[in-house]
């Protein structure tokens, strides 16, 4: 018997009872897009702290000083020195570029506006490891720092508070109590999140970027706050050092040895050390025991829509006893009864497997209206969530789609062959006289 | 010269089939033994219990025999495998039931393509073929109908036309005519007539003499014995 013929009779027999074929494939429908769903939201949600991660730079190795706590911190010094940074470029040779950066918070002033911003002392490297891109103007150079020039270059918010229609190239900003000449207008540029204890969110919009050199000449390594209710004197000579390493295979290694080499010359808990490959690691691994949660979810709804098909099949075949004794009595093989009762199974399962793979599609489309719907109706609700499930945008897996429905068309075969054998077993003898 | 293989439509010798029943068994058919020469229109009559569904189910190769041999044509049926019978069920045989056995989902002509699609000749221009044969019962004008549409003789037309897909040479009918009033049952012993005519064998299970006198011979079953083999002048 042919296939073709096969199928269109299967197709004929499902559609005498529209409804129960229909919630049938229903079942299947929900279960192959549940799969689709639930693996493109754990790719979002992954995909998104992987890109954060990321952006810190996974060649990168931070290390920031941290102001120690506890009852050995007399108050004195503390925090990633200077020597901390040359022993690090001298006796590390998988370091390619090394960075150091002081920074404190300042009072920014052009004429008559202000803005609470932060100074960064840094050196010509600072845009390549920290992927900074210029908008205009240039970025410190090396003559700027052996000269301890007072110039500056402007992170984007900075510019747009000061500057929010002229423009600020080779105009003074007030910086503190010293003037400094701009230079260049940076991109705007990501916030980081916070990742690891050590390191905090950063926000690059308000930075002001002067050569490190000048910044330790002009502010010097005591800074004092005087607020109303505060009054706290820090010494710190390096705010920051970030490393990038040559090699990515090597990230790890030299990681390693950064931590012996700072930890030798630290007596307190006075800085952290930050791998962001070593997080990316970490958050791929969270990811996989994420997607393999997900897709267990996912497979038993399968399996239900699976026991669906097989419950309508060994009904069907029940009904269709004397359908079968008929066919069988016109000449049908016990294998044309298989195929028969088969085809009708995987019919079902390939019809909910299409329609679920649609709907699977659908998936980043209807979870942003969903959104906006849930930002409608429950604002208050939707604001205190986390942010990364409040910006989820699910990213549909490709290899989900040829997986979920070929699940679906295994389902169908597997749930479909008990019912059709048992098809096949009847007696034609029994089948035509039942009733 | 004609073998005497080929002379025979059907050559049935010692046929016995016995069913366990519990501890004990069941002799249904005790050792049966007839020949039905091509051409021939048989009938098969006999009070229930004596053996006469059973040997309608050996003849029309749904069941095999406990012993004995039965030739449909030149070929032994009796030790077929199940995938065997179901070949020479859709190419040998013609097979009419008493409760018609339309398919309900299918149309009349659908219906009657049936048995091609089991005996592997189903071809594009099947469709015409199996729409003479419509024609031929009188049901040219219902090609699209489905069973439940039709009347009880009509429906039996559709099934005595399914069984000529395949055009076979032999024709078993169960009680053809049982849920029939007398005037349809007249039209379909006519068209069985009509089909004996034109070369086709015949052998029809009946209860009724009536119907048993329109056919040639008359074969009476009791005990699952031959009791009487009558041929008509």
């Amino acid at each position: 018997m042919q296939w073709g013929k096969t199928l269109v009779l299967s197709m004929k027999s499902l559609l005498l009872h529209p409804l129960r074929s229909g919630l049938t494939v229903l079942g299947i429908l929900i279960g192959v897009a549940s799969v689709i769903w639930l693996l493109a939201i754990g790719e979002g949600i992954s995909r998104a702290s992987q890109e954060q991660i990321a952006n810190l730079g996974a060649r990168n190795i931070i290390l920031r000083t941290i102001k120690p706590t506890g009852d050995d911190f007399d108050g004195s010094g503390y925090g990633l020195t200077r020597s901390d940074y040359e022993r690090l470029v001298t006796t590390i040779p998988s370091i390619e570029t090394a960075l150091p950066i002081r920074e404190i918070e300042r009072e920014l002033r052009y004429k008559t506006r202000r803005l609470e911003g932060r100074l960064v002392g840094s050196t010509p490297e600072y845009p390549e490891v920290l992927r900074l891109k210029l908008a205009s103007g240039r970025f410190l150079s090396d003559i700027d720092l052996a000269k301890e020039r007072n110039v500056c270059v402007l992170g984007a918010g900075v510019a747009e508070a000061l500057f929010p229609t002229g423009n600020p190239l080779g105009e003074a900003v007030m910086v503190g109590d010293e003037f400094y000449r701009v230079i260049g207008v940076a991109q705007p540029k990501a916030p980081t999140a916070g990742v690891g204890g050590s390191f905090a969110a950063e926000d690059f919009s308000s930075d002001v970027y002067i050569p490190i050199t000048s910044f330790w000449r002009r502010i010097g390594d005591m800074i004092v706050t005087r607020k109303p209710s505060l009054f706290q004197r820090d010494l710190v000579e390096v705010s920051q050092i970030s490393l990038r390493v040559a090699d990515k295979d090597l990230v790890l290694a030299t990681a390693d040895v950064v931590r012996e080499t700072v930890a030798a010359h630290h007596t307190m808990e006075d800085y952290g050390i930050t791998v962001p490959l070593e997080l990316l690691i970490q958050a791929r691994t969270t990811q996989l025991m994420f997607i393999i949660f997900l897709g267990m979810i996912a497979a038993i709804s399968l399996v239900v829509g699976g026991i669906g098909i097989m419950n309508i099949m060994l009904a069907t075949v029940t009904e269709r006893t004397r359908e079968i004794g008929i066919r069988r009595a016109l000449g049908a093989k016990r294998k044309d009864i298989v195929a028969q009762f088969l085809s009708e199974s995987v019919v079902l399962s390939i019809v909910g497997g299409v329609l679920g793979v649609l709907g699977g599609v659908c998936c980043p489309l209807l979870t942003g209206w969903a959104r906006a719907g849930m930002e409608r109706l429950f604002p208050l609700q939707m604001s205190s969530l986390p942010e990364l499930i409040r910006d989820l945008e699910p990213q549909l897996v490709t290899w989900s789609i040829p997986l979920a429905f070929a699940i679906s068309a295994v389902v169908g075969v597997l749930f479909g062959v008990y019912p059709a054998t048992r098809a096949a077993k009847l007696d034609p003898i029994v089948a035509l006289r039942h009733e | 010269m004609v073998s005497t293989e080929t002379a025979f439509a059907v050559r049935v010798e010692d046929l016995t089939k016995t069913y366990a029943l519990g501890d004990g068994a069941v002799h249904a058919l005790r050792g049966v033994t007839f020949d039905v020469p091509l051409g021939d229109y048989v009938s098969i009559m006999g009070p229930s219990g004596s053996g006469k569904s059973t040997l309608l189910n050996l003849l029309g190769c749904l069941d095999r025999p406990t012993s004995g041999d039965f030739y449909l044509g030149d070929v032994n049926v009796a030790t077929m495998s199940d995938d065997q019978l179901a070949e020479v069920r859709s190419t040998r045989l013609g097979m009419v039931f008493q409760s018609f056995n339309l398919l309900p989902a299918l149309s009349v002509v659908e219906n009657i393509e049936l048995p091609l699609y089991y005996s592997g000749r189903f071809r594009r221009e099947s469709r015409q073929r199996c729409e003479a044969l419509a024609e031929r019962v009188g049901l040219a004008d219902r090609l699209g109908h489905r069973p439940n549409q039709l009347s009880g003789g009509q429906q039996q037309r559709v099934a005595i036309a399914r069984s000529l897909a395949n055009d076979p040479r032999f024709i078993l009918a169960d009680e053809p005519t049982g849920n029939l009033d007398s005037a349809t049952t007249n039209e379909i012993l006519e068209l069985m007539a009509s089909l004996n005519e034109e070369g086709r064998t015949l052998v029809m299970v009946t209860h009724e003499d009536e119907v048993a006198e329109q056919t040639r011979r008359t074969l009476v079953l009791r005990d699952g014995r031959l009791l009487s083999d009558t041929r008509r002048a």
